[in-house]
């Protein structure tokens, strides 16, 4: 007993060495921007760069609204899965799988073949593209969004919700304003959080779309000719990072053990 | 012939303690069940016997074999688990034959003796299902067999039914005490349904906060329980609050009528008010008369139970129920009539006292 | 059987009756319109687009010329280096995320450790890309603080000894920092699935740990770690950005190819990158396939 508790200790004394040494060297690397002495330099830099605010809030648009799209389009279609059309689940739950089978890479390699030219160039406009970015991260959201507000509804057995506000003369769009979205408040904003820590420092699919002006190209291009920047805005990403983690597992009181969305 | 025998077992964890002087001798072939309420200490008692918990203080003998501290999977005893415990990934015939494997016995042998197994529980066409494919009882079938599959020197059952539906945990009850008796091998079962407790056992111990209540035949326990907790724990029971008036004749006055309960009432003093215990099926109606031990009293309720009928009485301010057999030509008494009730003094159990 | 069955009509008729029954059927359906519009639009078509484009030539007529183009030394190469490089982090990540579940699962520590593993879990396996990539090239760069002390501390000089965060081992030991604690997201279920009472049987049937966990708890978790494992090859596979933020591109993984493709056309052939992007597709859907296999194989044993 007390030689395997020795050998438990053993794995997390590594695991917490793979995952502490990168954030402290990362850390140390950015407050020595100024010679000789450590400071905070580099993240005075970077919080008064300008371009760095733009594409901070530009992102932050995009993801504002993938979640606002992908609220709107995945809470009614679950609900009404669960109630009126239980054998499309299958096939709703495979649609939603398939962003783990296409690499967002791949997606967006036939997004821009779709929506480059006729009939629907929507790469041509500003607006355009703005809209196919947010429409490639809300099926990039979609396994989490989905898997997030299934298992809501799951909890809530919306079917007698349903009944029971029927029964007291509601109509659909009271059910689903009034009751639906409330109930799976928990479910919808810790979904929502996941998509933002998504969408935040997304990289892949803004760099062929929209470029510098999203927040992941915007690093990619710090990283490219400044060393002690690019290290300030690593620890920034990592603490949002951590910070849209954490207010999940406030939201679902840890119940939710653990939350993935995976490589980019 | 003492085949088992635990001595001064005591258990604690950390500051609680879980069994306390724990003392049995339980003879070979013997079927003991250890009942009480969850947290009473019986599985504690049970998994010392299989050896995964180590006792605090105490010996555990076995077949002349101190085995107090022999590792579990060198006693040789067989358990049995409320959630069955099957190994999901191997079939029926490999679960039942999974000790056999382990000790490295021939493979024929193996074979044969798992077929024994199967067909001493009725499951021979089964060794090549698994486990997820049968039903609970099937699955604690096979469970229970390949337990016995090691022949071991004891059978220890960790409230084997309690995960079962109604119907299946009477048909596997019997079935159990079949196998137990076909093979006369010494059985622990842990309970807590008395019901199950004292149709299978040939003793039965009650526990209550980690003590031995008391050992006996269901018989004794039932019919002669030495403390208030067996009493109540164990069947059903009418208590009456009751005056004692004569202390060395046991009469008793219980409002404004008297009884005389079962002997002259010791540690009791004319005046005070005890507890007084009466099996429902024990007390009957009376059409009249003088004898001892009749009350009077009017019918509350009439409920009708199949089998039996239930009849609640009411004295004053006590309600008490007793049970008589359906019958087809039964005259049930209306609501409300007067009627006299009669129960025999070695009926009476004395529970508790209160002293005014 | 025919129990069965009336149950079943019995469900249905309540789920009918909940609303008027409609006259227009089609109106139900108009409920999931949007979802299987947008996903039309924006998975299916693109998808198809590229798959047709896989198979036409410069003149959009048929060919099977591009899928005969993959076999050029430098597309085999990347998707050799692409499967060596999610093959190695999927097996390095799968078993220190599983020693570390093991370790908060059955490994006896308190309960606090795991509260905090699996916290740090969940922000590590989300924390990839570009920002990932400046923290290892912080760490383990030309000048990073663990290139610095291994020389100062042991004299090791790991650029002279042949190493490069640039490389593929640097690249692996970048990815890991995100595989292992998807490992240990994945598997810890598994583990706590094991039954206490699963050990105690075979123990009181005479094994021995060891048996125990060769016949019994390994067998039963076989699926699990495989399948997660699995998911941990497609993780390493797919991802794109840190890879180009820390090797800049000079690493030949299929996914950078994809985007040089996507920027300019390296390959001079359009339907050879359309061909690059299904091949992708493909292995990635028989993983994901083989993933959903081997889940349902551990749920059914883990549940009972």
């Amino acid at each position: 007993m007390r030689k395997s508790r020795l050998w438990s200790w053993f794995w997390i004394f590594i695991g917490t060495l793979y995952f502490v040494v990168p954030l402290l060297a990362t850390f140390e690397f950015s407050l020595r921007a100024r010679k000789g002495t450590l400071s905070f330099l580099a993240y005075e830099r970077v919080f008064k760069d300008p371009a760095f605010w733009k594409s901070f809030g530009f992102s932050l648009e995009l993801a504002v609204f993938t979640v606002i799209i992908s609220v709107l389009l995945i809470v009614p279609t679950a609900y009404w899965i669960r109630l009126r059309l239980p054998q499309l689940r299958g096939a709703v739950e495979f649609i939603t799988m398939l962003p783990f089978v296409i690499p967002a890479i791949v997606l967006v390699f036939g997004l821009i073949r779709v929506f480059s030219g006729p009939p629907l160039p929507l790469t041509d406009t500003y607006f355009g593209t703005t809209a196919l970015l947010v429409a490639g991260y809300v099926v990039l959201a979609l396994p989490y969004m989905y898997r997030s507000i299934d298992i809501g509804l799951a909890a809530i057995d919306v079917r007698t919700l349903t009944e029971a506000a029927q029964s007291l003369g509601a109509g659909w769009g009271t059910i689903l304003f009034k009751i639906v979205f409330p109930n799976l408040r928990v479910a919808i904003l810790s979904g929502s959080f996941l998509t933002l820590a998504i969408v935040m420092g997304e990289f892949t699919m803004a760099s062929f779309l929209v470029g510098i002006k999203a927040f992941g190209p915007y690093m990619s291009l710090i990283g490219q000719n400044k060393t002690y920047e690019s290290s300030s805005l690593a620890i920034i990403s990592f603490i949002l990072t951590w910070a849209f983690i954490g207010l999940i597992q406030l939201l679902t009181r840890g119940r939710a053990e653990g939350q993935m969305a995976g490589a980019r | 012939m003492n085949f088992l025998t635990l001595t001064n077992i005591s258990k604690t964890f950390g500051n609680t303690v879980a069994v306390k002087d724990f003392n049995i001798v339980v003879e070979k072939g013997e079927f003991v069940s250890f009942l009480g309420p969850s947290g009473c200490g019986k599985t504690t008692t049970l998994r010392m016997i299989a050896g995964f918990e180590l006792p605090t203080t105490g010996q555990i003998v076995l077949d002349g074999e101190d085995i107090t501290f022999t590792p579990p999977n060198r006693r040789n005893v067989g358990m049995v688990f409320q959630s069955y415990a099957l190994f999901p990934n191997l079939t029926v015939a490999q679960n039942i034959g999974f000790g056999l494997r382990v000790r490295k016995m021939p493979v024929q042998e193996i074979d044969q003796r798992v077929k024994e197994m199967l067909s001493l529980i009725h499951l021979q066409q089964f060794g090549h299902r698994y486990p997820y494919q049968l039903s609970g009882g099937q699955q604690q079938r096979v469970a229970l067999a390949r337990a016995l599959a090691i022949r071991p020197r004891v059978l220890l059952l960790d409230e084997p039914l309690s995960a079962l539906d109604a119907k299946i945990r009477v048909e596997l009850r019997s079935e159990i005490r079949r196998i137990q008796q076909q093979l006369g091998i010494t059985t622990i079962y842990v309970t807590h349904d008395q019901e199950e407790a004292l149709s299978l056992s040939d003793r039965v111990v009650v526990m209550k906060d980690g003590l031995i209540e008391q050992i006996g035949t269901p018989f004794e326990i039932y019919n002669f329980p030495q403390t208030p907790f067996v009493a109540s724990f164990v069947g059903t029971l009418n208590v009456l609050r009751a005056k004692v008036l004569d202390a060395d004749k046991g009469l008793l006055s219980l409002e404004g009528q008297t009884f005389y309960s079962s002997e002259p009432l010791k540690q009791v003093r004319n005046g005070d008010v005890v507890s007084v215990a009466v099996r429902p099926e024990i007390i009957t109606l009376v059409g009249g008369g003088a004898e001892l031990n009749q009350l009077n009293c009017r019918v509350e309720t009439v409920t009708f139970l199949g089998s039996i009928v239930r009849i609640q009485v009411r004295i004053a301010e006590t309600m008490l129920f007793f049970d008589t057999f359906n019958n087809p030509h039964l005259v049930l008494p209306q609501v409300g009539a007067p009627v006299t009730i009669y129960f025999p003094r070695e009926a009476c159990l004395i529970l508790e006292l209160t002293r005014e | 059987m025919s129990n069965k069955a009336d149950m079943k009509k019995a469900s249905h008729n309540r789920g009918v009756s909940l609303t008027r029954p409609s006259k227009t059927p089609w109106l139900t359906w108009l409920g999931v319109a949007p979802f299987f519009a947008f996903t039309l639009f924006f998975i299916f078509l693109p998808s198809a687009s590229l798959l047709v484009g896989s198979f036409q030539n410069n003149a959009g007529q048929f060919t099977l010329q591009n899928f005969i183009g993959l076999l050029t030394p430098s597309v085999v190469n990347a998707y050799w280096v692409s499967i060596r490089i999610s093959v190695v982090t999927a097996l390095l990540g799968g078993l220190l995320g599983f020693f570390l579940s093991y370790a908060v699962t059955l490994g006896g520590l308190p309960q606090w450790v795991r509260a905090a593993l699996l916290t740090f879990s969940s922000v590590a396996s989300n924390f990839a890309g570009v920002p990932l990539a400046f923290a290892f090239i912080a760490t383990l760069g030309r000048t990073g603080m663990v290139t610095a002390l291994l020389k100062a501390w042991f004299g090791l000089d790991l650029y002279a000894q042949g190493f490069s965060v640039y490389s593929f081992w640097g690249l692996s030991l970048t990815y890991l920092y995100f595989q292992f604690p998807l490992m240990v997201l994945v598997i810890t279920p598994a583990l706590d699935g094991l039954k206490r009472e699963w050990r105690e049987a075979a123990e009181n049937l005479g094994a021995s740990g060891q048996i125990y966990w060769l016949r019994v708890a390994l067998p039963i978790l076989t699926p699990s770690i495989l399948g997660a494992m699995i998911l941990l090859f497609g993780n390493s596979f797919g991802a794109y950005a840190t890879a180009l933020s820390l090797t800049g591109g000079f690493l030949n993984l299929i996914t950078i190819l994809i985007g040089s493709q996507i920027k300019g056309d390296v390959l001079l052939n359009p339907g050879l990158g359309y061909a690059l992007a299904v091949g992708m597709v493909i292995i990635m859907a028989v993983t994901t396939a083989l993933y959903y296999f081997l889940r349902r194989r551990s749920e059914r044993w883990l549940r009972i």
